[in-house]
Formats: C-alpha cells, sequence, structure tokens
C-alpha cells in the first residue's frame, strides 16, 4: 500500500516540475509586464508540436530537443513583443485580454491547418520503460523530461540571478519606473521577458509532447493548470511557480488514486478558489504594492 | 464617461423593424439571426457585469446554470415552460450573487476576479460532469415535441421562426432594462466603480451591494439566455454550455462592438456570428480545418489593435462627421 503511494507521488512529482515550468513562464511575464497570458497553453501545444516534428525529422531522444524548442520559442516570444503585444501593455485588461484570445485561435487555426485534429504520439521503445530506485519505479520518459525541466529551470535562475539581462529584468519586476529612472532599456527587457516566458512554455511543450500526444485542443487544459498553480503560488512569484507546480502535479496524483481519476481537477479548482479568496496573492506572493 | 446611446426611438425601430423582417426571411437567416441575437443577448448582459469593473470570464456559469435548471425542472419536475425559465434564471442570479458576495467578501479584485469567475465556472462544468441526476457527460435530453400540436407560447419550444422572435424580444427587453438601469443612480455607482474603486468608495458608494446587484442582475439574465438556449437545442453537454470556449465566446461581440455602450453588443454580434459561420462554412468546403479559427483570430486582432474602442464608437464618430460635414456646407 505505501509502496503504491510512493509511486503515485514520485509520478506527481515527475510531472509536477514539468507544471512547474509552464508555470514559471506565465509568472515571470505576469511579475514584468503584469500581462495575463491567456495564449500560454496554445503556446505549450507549439512546443509540443515542435518537439514531435524535430523527433520524427531527427529521430533524437525527445528530451534532448526541448532545448532546441525552447531556443526556437525565445525567437517567436521576442518577435510578438516587439511586434504585436507591445502597444498592449498600457491597455486595459479587457483589451489586454482579447489580445490573448485572438492570438490563441490564431495559433490553434496554425496548428489544425498544419497538423489537423488527431492526436500526433511520439512512440519510442523508452515509454514502456521504468527505472526502478528500491520498491518506486520511475517511468523513464517521464524521468528524462523532468530531470530536462529541472536542469532549464536551474538555468533561467542562473541567468536571472547572474547575468545583466536578468538583473535588469528583475530591477524591471521590481520597479518599473526605477528601472527606467537607472536607464534600463524597458522595451527590450520586455521583449526578452516575453521570449523566456514563451520558451519555457515551448520547452516544458517538447518535454510534455512524449506523455501526452500532441493535439490542437489540450491548449486550455495546460492554460488553466497554468493560472492554478500560478495563482496558488502566487502571481509573478518565481517560487511559487515551482512549489505550486510540484503541488499540482502530485495533489492531482493522489487524488486520481483516492478518488476518481474524473474528479482530480476538481480538487485543484476547489484549492484554487480557497486560494483566490482566503490569500488572493498566492502562498508565496508578497500583498500588491499600491 | 458618457458611453454613446442609441436613443430609445431609433432602438425601437430597429428591434420592429427585424421583428417585422422575421416572417419574410428563409429558416438560414431566421436561424443565422437568431445565433446573432443569442450573442448580442449575452453580451449585453457581460457588459453590464463589465460597466462596474467586473470582467467577467465565466459566463458560461450562469447560462449553464439556467440552461440546466430550464431543462431539468421542464423535463423531470414537469413544472410550466415559463415558471421554469424564471427559475432558471433566479437560480443563476443567485449563484451570481453568492460568487460576488465571497469575492466582494474577500476584496477580491482585478485579474484575480476574473480568475476566480473561470474557477468557478470550471468548478461547476466538473461537477455537472459527473452529475448523474443531469446526465453527466453524457448529456441531458429534452423529449422531442410534435411541431403538429404544439404551442409554442405554451411550451416555448418551436421552429426557427419562434426562436428568431424569443431572442429578438430577450434582447430588446435586456437593451431597455440595461438602459433604464445605467440611468438610475445605481448605474452611477457601477460607473463608480468601474473608474475608481477607491475613490467610490470613500463618496459613500456601497461597493459590496453595488456589485451583488449587478452580476445578480446580469448573471440572471444570462440564465434565461440559457434556459432559452437549452430550449432551443433540446440537449445540454457540460462542456457545450459550461466550457471556457462558451464564456470565450460570449465576450468577443461586446469588445468587438465596443465596451461600455449599449448598443456595442448587438453591433458586434452582427459583425462576429455570420463571419463565424461563413468561415465555418468556407473551412468546410475547402476542407481546410482550422481555418476559420485562423481567420477569427486574425480579424480580432485586426480590430483590438487598430479600433481600440470597438466598431460601435467608430460608427457613431464616422456619422457625425458625415453630419457636420453636411451641416457646414
Amino acid at each position: 500500500m505505501t509502496t503504491l503511494y510512493l509511486n503515485v507521488i514520485s509520478g506527481g512529482i515527475l510531472i509536477g516540475v514539468i507544471y512547474a515550468l509552464i508555470a514559471l513562464g506565465l509568472t515571470i511575464i505576469f511579475g514584468v509586464m503584469r500581462l495575463v497570458n491567456f495564449a500560454h497553453g496554445e503556446m505549450v501545444v507549439i512546443g509540443m508540436y515542435a518537439g514531435y516534428a524535430l523527433w520524427s525529422a531527427t529521430g533524437l531522444p525527445p528530451w534532448t530537443l526541448a532545448p532546441v524548442a525552447a531556443l526556437l520559442l525565445f525567437a517567436m516570444g521576442y518577435l510578438l513583443q516587439k511586434a504585436i503585444i507591445n502597444a498592449f501593455i498600457d491597455r486595459p485588461q479587457h483589451a489586454q485580454f482579447i489580445l490573448f484570445i485572438a492570438l490563441a485561435l490564431i495559433i490553434t487555426g496554425l496548428h489544425l491547418l498544419f497538423f489537423g485534429p488527431d492526436p500526433r504520439p511520439i512512440q519510442i521503445v523508452e515509454s514502456m520503460q521504468s527505472y526502478a530506485i528500491g520498491p518506486i519505479r520511475l517511468d523513464v520518459m517521464r524521468t528524462q523530461a523532468a530531470l530536462m525541466a529541472i536542469g532549464l529551470i536551474g538555468l533561467l535562475m542562473l541567468f536571472l540571478k547572474y547575468s545583466t539581462i536578468g538583473a535588469s529584468i528583475r530591477a524591471a519586476a521590481d520597479n518599473l519606473i526605477g528601472a527606467q529612472v537607472i536607464g534600463i532599456r524597458v522595451r527590450r527587457v520586455y521583449a526578452v521577458t516575453a521570449g523566456i516566458g514563451i520558451a519555457c512554455a515551448g520547452a516544458a511543450g517538447a518535454l510534455i509532447a512524449p506523455l501526452f500526444d500532441a493535439q490542437p485542443f489540450l491548449a486550455t487544459d495546460f492554460t488553466l493548470i497554468g493560472f492554478i498553480i500560478v495563482i496558488v503560488g502566487g502571481l509573478g512569484s518565481l517560487m511559487g511557480a515551482l512549489v505550486g507546480g510540484v503541488m499540482i502535479g502530485v495533489a492531482e496524483a493522489l487524488a486520481a488514486l483516492t478518488v476518481s481519476p474524473a474528479l482530480k481537477t476538481i480538487f485543484s479548482y476547489a484549492l484554487l478558489v480557497l486560494v483566490l479568496l482566503l490569500r488572493p496573492n498566492g502562498i508565496f506572493g508578497e500583498p500588491e504594492r499600491s | 464617461m458618457r458611453p454613446p446611446a442609441l436613443s430609445r426611438w431609433p432602438a425601437l425601430a430597429f428591434f420592429a423593424a427585424m421583428a417585422a423582417a422575421g416572417p419574410l426571411m428563409d429558416s438560414f437567416w431566421q436561424s443565422l439571426l437568431t445565433l446573432v441575437f443569442f450573442y448580442a443577448y449575452m453580451g449585453l448582459s457581460w457588459n453590464l457585469m463589465m460597466s462596474a469593473g467586473l470582467l467577467s470570464l465565466g459566463h458560461a456559469l450562469f447560462l449553464g446554470v439556467g440552461a440546466y435548471a430550464t431543462a431539468v425542472l421542464i423535463a423531470t419536475a414537469g413544472l410550466d415552460p415559463w415558471l421554469s425559465l424564471a427559475a432558471g434564471g433566479f437560480l443563476a442570479a443567485m449563484v451570481g450573487s453568492a460568487l460576488t458576495w465571497l469575492g466582494a467578501r474577500f476584496s477580491v479584485r482585478g485579474v484575480h476576479f476574473a480568475l476566480l469567475t473561470i474557477a468557478f465556472a470550471e468548478l461547476f462544468r466538473v461537477l455537472f460532469d459527473n452529475w448523474e441526476l443531469v446526465g453527466g457527460t453524457g448529456g441531458f435530453f429534452l423529449k422531442a415535441i410534435n411541431p403538429e400540436t404544439n404551442r409554442p407560447l405554451a411550451t416555448l419550444r418551436g421552429g426557427t421562426l419562434f426562436f428568431y422572435l424569443a431572442f429578438l424580444s430577450a434582447t430588446a427587453g435586456a437593451y431597455f432594462i440595461i438602459g433604464r438601469l445605467m440611468a438610475s443612480r445605481w448605474g452611477y455607482r457601477w460607473r463608480g466603480l468601474h473608474a475608481d474603486e477607491d475613490a467610490a468608495r470613500a463618496l459613500g458608494v456601497p461597493a459590496l451591494q453595488s456589485k451583488v446587484l449587478v452580476v445578480a442582475i446580469s448573471a440572471g439574465l444570462a440564465g434565461v439566455g440559457g434556459g432559452l438556449f437549452g430550449l432551443m437545442q433540446g440537449s445540454l453537454f457540460p462542456d457545450s454550455v459550461m466550457g471556457v470556449r462558451v464564456s470565450i465566446d460570449i465576450l468577443i461581440a461586446p469588445i468587438i462592438g465596443g465596451l461600455g455602450s449599449l448598443f456595442g453588443p448587438i453591433i458586434g454580434a452582427f459583425f462576429v456570428v455570420p463571419l463565424m459561420e461563413f468561415s465555418n462554412v468556407l473551412a468546410q468546403r475547402i476542407g481546410f480545418f482550422g481555418l476559420n479559427t485562423l481567420i477569427n483570430g486574425m480579424l480580432i486582432l485586426a480590430v483590438i489593435t487598430f479600433l481600440p474602442d470597438g466598431l460601435w464608437p467608430r460608427l457613431i464618430a464616422l456619422a457625425r462627421f458625415r453630419s457636420s460635414a453636411q451641416c457646414s456646407k
């Protein structure tokens, strides 16, 4: 019995790390630009298709392709920010919301045009195998994906902490006017931030592609999971996204085991409602600056 | 902020002309315009909440509660359709009030309130997915009616013309009710809360009551619209009446048409709904799935980028420009 729980929890942690990467992208965009990316799930799906296409072209193990997908989506995010999103930063919330709805529709439309509505599975031998650590069995694909996700998250953290651009991003998130006063080029910071946020979604998509078969309509689920994590962890908080991601991964896995797989999402939504009401800034979030 | 309004008589003339044109149209146009007025009506309801600064991303919740309550009361309890429709609206209003009271009580504002509406809508959708009484994911079905002996005004079900007129009159009703409300003291309070909640509170606007009231009315209207929609469809599935997609479809028309204007949602629906239908047909004809979604996205992007205030204020501005140009001649 304990073994079963240990297995379910470890499986939840592995998927939770990938969720955390999705949420990290959302939270970094919100933290710097105060934009809520409602097309985040669609961007995860772009990553899934990128992973799928790269895998069918090269035959390399899927987890090694995530950095390539991340670079592609970084470029996309950077250009998207420069070309379209920038004009919306000072517009009211509902206008920003509609912008991302439009982007989500365009992305889904393109996915349908290029790949069709049918799922695109990545089938390799490893998807049947698992590592055994004592009584715990870890799915090979999930473990590889989770380790890659941890690696990418670590790189991102180092980048934010030690690079000059990383420091400007943190400065802009912390105090926008102050950042402008000391000469940080905010437009460039915005474009890099959008690139990083969307690259997180893309990398997570490429990592998750072998686990969930790529399909355009998965996007809404990813967007909602991202929101739940980010709200529970605190909008704009990096630490919150990481802990929240693992928490939601484990909670969903446990709920699927103990209650019923169909009801597992209810727990996430109920948790979301509770956090919104009791701690709107999340468990790790700081109170809103006025 | 004084939104440009269509004064009472031109609006009345518009609705009367649309009603008179109903019997002259073939069933294709009738069903297309039924959908237009359905979205216009839901857009008016959504826009009412927005007028108080409350961004609803979960309007499907109110639509769905109304739709399910009406259908279940008619089919399972055998209640009178008119009473069921009213009960559906009432229940939706209750759900909306509860949500808003909770939100306001714990001072959930801005983005967080919008996310609260999605969270509630999704919570209810998953609950309905797993609720046997309403058919779960398998859906809830109304018995087919016999068109020979059916009396539409008694059963609230009928052909395309009946539902066209039903949604047209619902839209007209909502238009005038909301117009009156916005001119009342509550309308000023709602606009005050939208402009600056803290300043409005400081001036003595009862924020909690005002918010609960505006959401109750908005949700009640959406519930009645949902009830009618369910009777028109004859079948209900949690995903097709409560899904995130439904909530999004509802708010596109009012934003495209022009926020904060009373006629905006109607203009927006006249623009968006035919566009979606025609691009659907086009995509099916040439076999490019996704083309319709792509076209919708591009057009919405174009409108939101180049016409930030929506279509209606722009049309008004054009009309004023024309008439002033004529005066100066």
